[in-house]
């Protein structure tokens, strides 16, 4: 299960900017995790659960932003949302659409003292 | 003991090692962060009285989680073409052959070309050990917990095993097609193999190891006769997923396929002509 690896990544990003910002607490993370990432939300949450524990985030509230996918058809430019990285465009059917939005994985903002 | 998160702690972290050496055993902390879990479960909690006088402040940060993975990827990749070593991430799901499609590849062209070989699994030196008997220098990386060869992981093998430039490095990854898929090692080319008796529609179960290979190897093809595997229709589906992907058709028993596949690399090896 990676998102165990992407939940030890996401507090080693997150404690390192803590410490940059001499914060004492850290109060929220916010993550934004896109539908076509390749994360199962459930299982990052999870993952986070025990990743934090003994750091500084332990008490800090794991903010999990889930961002759906879209897509643009390369052929006639229609945009439409798909669950997943291939889903044909529903007006020409023409396939292998650029993905614009869902593939994000990323450490938004933290919220600290 | 970290028993629950996996995280790196003594025992936990990937081993790298050339056939018949033993593992060292030695303490680290995570990236400066040390995982203490004895905090009491006695349902006392500190905080709960709510006079919070903190002055919180909001950072953004804008940190893609993937970012430092990728970065050392990049690295190895520059490292690989400034020593004109064609690097190759053979990713499948266990048993579709890449450790046999290795060995035949290696007793065959290794009097003319130079392999060299990283094995990812999670336990034992098993392949590396077969690797080694069919003649190519290899070391083994056991990921342990972890699912996945990473691009530290491949940086750390490549420099224990002394590539030589002009050579081909193959990358046999931990067998599953979904964390692998996330993880760029920096190679030149990513290739997913399947067999004939997997399910024809794998492509579409696990769309982004296709969408993200160059060449899929459609490996056992002597079974063909045996099964209702339907060729055209696997690679209908890799299509749908990635219409890019090439495809070569083999069987490591017979043979039959392989000079289709060594083209492919020695192709791939071959420098852009300026
Ligand atoms: N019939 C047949 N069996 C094969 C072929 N290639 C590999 N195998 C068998 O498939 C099994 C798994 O192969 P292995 O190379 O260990 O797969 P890996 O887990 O992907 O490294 C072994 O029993 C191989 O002998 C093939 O072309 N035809
Ligand atoms: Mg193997
Ligand atoms: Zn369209």
């Amino acid at each position: 299960m990676h998102e165990f690896s992407i939940a030890m990544d996401i507090v080693d990003i997150a404690t390192s900017y803590s410490r940059k910002e001499k914060a004492n607490v850290v109060k929220e993370v916010e993550i934004e995790v896109g539908q076509l990432s390749g994360v199962v939300v459930e299982a990052l949450e999870f993952s986070l659960e025990a990743a934090v524990k003994g750091t500084m985030l332990e008490n800090a509230r794991m903010n999990l932003i889930f961002i759906p996918g879209k897509a643009r058809c390369t052929n006639c430019a229609q945009e439409y949302e798909t669950d997943t990285v291939y889903m044909p465009c529903p007006a020409c059917q023409t396939g292998a659409p650029d993905i614009f939005q869902g593939r994000e994985l990323r450490v938004k903002s933290l919220i600290i003292d | 003991m970290c028993d629950s998160c996996g995280c790196g702690q003594p025992g936990k972290e990937p081993t790298i090692l050339k056939p018949g050496e033993h593992p060292h055993h030695h303490t680290h902390t995570h990236d400066g962060v040390e995982h203490s879990h004895d905090h009491d479960h006695d349902g006392h909690h500190h905080h709960t009285h709510d006079h919070d006088h903190r002055q919180y402040r909001k950072v953004e940060i804008e940190q893609d989680v993937l970012g430092k993975n990728n970065l050392l990827a990049e690295r190895n990749r520059g490292y690989f073409e400034a020593k004109n070593i064609l690097a190759l991430n053979l990713v499948s799901s266990p048993g579709s052959g890449k450790t046999s499609l290795l060995e035949r590849t290696i007793r065959e062209q290794g009097k003319n070309l130079s392999f060299f070989i990283i094995e990812g699994d999670q336990q034992t030196m098993n392949d590396a050990n077969r690797i080694k008997e069919a003649g190519a220098p290899v070391v083994q990386v056991n990921t342990g917990e972890g699912c996945h060869l990473d691009a530290d992981m491949v940086n750390k093998a490549v420099k224990k095993l002394e590539v030589k430039d002009g050579s081909i490095l193959m990358i046999e990854n931990v067998g599953n097609l979904i964390c692998p898929a996330m993880f760029d090692l920096g190679e030149s080319s990513r290739v997913v193999i399947m067999s004939v008796t997997e399910g024809e529609d794998k492509p579409l179960k696990y769309p982004y190891m296709f969408q993200t290979s160059n060449l899929c190897i459609i490996n056992k093809t002597d079974l063909l006769p045996y099964l209702d595997f339907d060729l055209g229709q696997a690679r209908e589906y890799a299509q749908q997923v990635n219409p890019k992907l090439e495809f070569i058709e083999l069987s490591v028993k017979t043979g039959e396929g392989m000079d289709q596949w060594y083209d492919w690399f020695k192709q791939a090896a071959t420098p852009p002509q300026v």
